[in-house]
């Protein structure tokens, strides 16, 4: 990362507080949100709804700090807001809320959700022709214990969504051994890799990749 | 009754480029209309209803407005989260097809059944929940529901009422006028209803829309009697929270008659079903004489 933007995000990081147990979610993937934001999604702050943007989904919805720096140095919401974490009417919880965050496409939190979600999004943008157009969910590795990502990750493989990208962030989080992730997807049919989740340049090279089945970055981070 | 509602499914899946249906290898046959009409906006995911709901909550999101259609068990209680968050949470539109209400595979066991489906909406706020009575009222209920701009639950049975009935338009419709108590008939249950209250003086009103149930409606058309009978297809108590606020302003006292709370482990016919759960004409007419027995 830039040393600026690094300095950046850790300032507005800083800013939100009260959520340290899920501290280590958060700045798991904080380069994996950074490099999605500022050199692969499509995206425009200023029409969080414009219809020609990519999708992005943060899946696990654990730990948004991240995600809220990232969203707010983007210019989704100014970063005042980070300050007003957790508060009882601000608009950054705990966990993303689709209908107060400009930006968010999912209301998430409880594991297991954003992926089936972003299926259905993904034939959403199919069925509206909207070929270029991607959709990027993001889940941890624990979260892919619920096997509600199994069924979404079966089907994906097997109709060769194209347009939809999974990055598994693996913190070693999970309680039980799901190693090789990116073997067991590819034994769904989807094109998947792995790579160091703080390289920014395999990580920029990894997601911007299509394929014509579904795609899959497993971003290795070390432990907090 | 279900093929009405898959009838009207395909209708409005032809008329309106924004419905999506997604299926999880239930009803593949009575829905193909659609999948050969667009197939872009038809989606089988296979046996996987947690999936199949949240497909429907992505296309949503997308401003796409999802049915979905399979059995009850499968559609409401093993995706209820899916249902909670993709359309509850996210304050999303879509429809929910039932097959199969409470014992209606009465041979197959609790797997099965469902009689719990409506409870369990009703703890989703928004959600609203349909309980046709007739073909032509399911095919109605799709229709209506589809566009709404809300999540709504339409149960479809295959105990069905002999008759149609003009229905008022918040789905509670006063069927007769009485001077004794007032008797609310959910859905299929009215046919029987009447035939057990054949020579009582009672107002009969007609519940096929039940979450939310019409509350201003039965304040306003409940008779002056306390007594206050419910006979529900569902689990015994779904509706009674709601009859009684809607009519806090009066003494009242209530009979719930619906599906007993307890496992149901027999086999057999609907009807076999019904005598063993006290939900046969008869036994309702004797449990409605007993409630009113001075």
């Amino acid at each position: 990362m830039q040393m600026e933007a690094s300095r950046e995000l850790e300032a507005l990081m800083t800013l939100a507080t009260g959520d340290e147990k899920h501290a280590a979610s958060a700045t798991s993937t904080l380069d994996v949100l950074y490099v999605l934001y500022e050199r692969v999604l499509r995206v425009d702050p200023s029409k969080p709804r414009w219809e020609e943007r990519d999708r992005f989904i943060l899946s696990k919805g654990h730990g948004p700090v991240a995600y809220y720096a990232v969203l707010a140095r983007k210019g989704f919401f100014p970063a005042i807001e980070l300050s007003r974490f957790l508060e009882y009417d601000s608009i950054l919880g705990a966990h993303p809320d689709r209908a107060q965050v400009p930006g968010i496409e999912a209301s998430t939190g409880s594991l297991g959700h954003g992926l089936p979600m972003a299926v259905g999004v993904s034939y959403a943008l199919r069925a509206k022709r909207l070929a270029e157009q991607r959709v990027v969910v993001l889940t941890g590795d624990a979260e892919l214990n619920e096997g509600s990502n199994w069924e979404a990750i079966m089907h994906a493989g097997a109709v060769g969504l194209d347009n939809l990208t999974l990055v598994a962030v693996d913190n070693r989080s999970s309680s039980i051994a799901i190693d090789p992730i990116s073997e067991k997807l590819a034994s769904f049919g989807w094109d998947a890799v792995t790579v160091d989740g703080r390289d920014h340049a395999a990580l920029r090279n990894a997601l911007s990749t299509r394929a014509a089945v579904p795609t899959a970055v497993v971003a290795i981070v070390e432990p907090a | 009754m279900r093929d009405a509602a898959c009838a009207a499914i395909v209708d409005v899946f032809r008329d309106d480029e924004r419905a999506a249906l997604v299926l999880a290898d239930i009803g593949l046959d009575r829905l193909a209309p659609a999948f050969e009409h667009d197939p872009a906006r038809a989606v089988n995911v296979g046996i996987m209803e947690q999936t199949a709901v949240g497909v429907a909550a992505g296309f949503a999101l997308e401003g796409f407005r999802p049915i979905v259609h399979t059995l009850a068990p499968f559609l409401v209680e093993r995706p209820l989260e899916q249902l909670k968050l993709g359309f509850g949470y996210h304050r999303q539109e879509g429809v929910f097809v039932s097959a199969g209400a409470s014992y209606d595979y009465s041979e197959y066991g609790m797997t099965h059944h469902a009689p719990g489906d409506v409870a369990a909406l009703a703890t989703i706020p928004g959600f609203e929940a349909v309980v046709p009575g007739t073909a032509r009222e399911a095919g109605d209920a799709v229709r209506r529901a589809h566009g709404n701009g809300r999540a709504t639950y339409v149960r479809t049975s295959i105990s069905e009422n002999g008759f149609e009935h003009e229905l008022a338009a918040g789905g509670l419709t006063r069927v007769r006028a009485g001077g004794g108590p007032t008797v609310i008939a959910v859905g299929p249950m009215l046919g029987r209803t009447l035939e057990a209250l054949t020579g009582l003086d009672a107002t009969v009103l007609y519940a096929t829309t039940v979450l939310p149930l019409d509350a201003t409606a039965l304040a306003t058309l409940a008779a002056p009697a306390p007594e206050i009978v419910v006979v529900e297809p569902f689990y015994e108590g779904t509706l009674a929270a709601q009859v009684l606020d809607a009519v806090s302003h009066r003494p009242t006292r209530i009979l719930s008659l619906g599906v007993p709370r307890r496992l149901i482990d027999g086999y057999g016919t609907i009807e076999q079903h019904d005598a063993a759960l006290a939900l046969d004409t008869r036994r309702i007419r004797e449990r409605i004489l007993g409630f009113l027995a001075p």
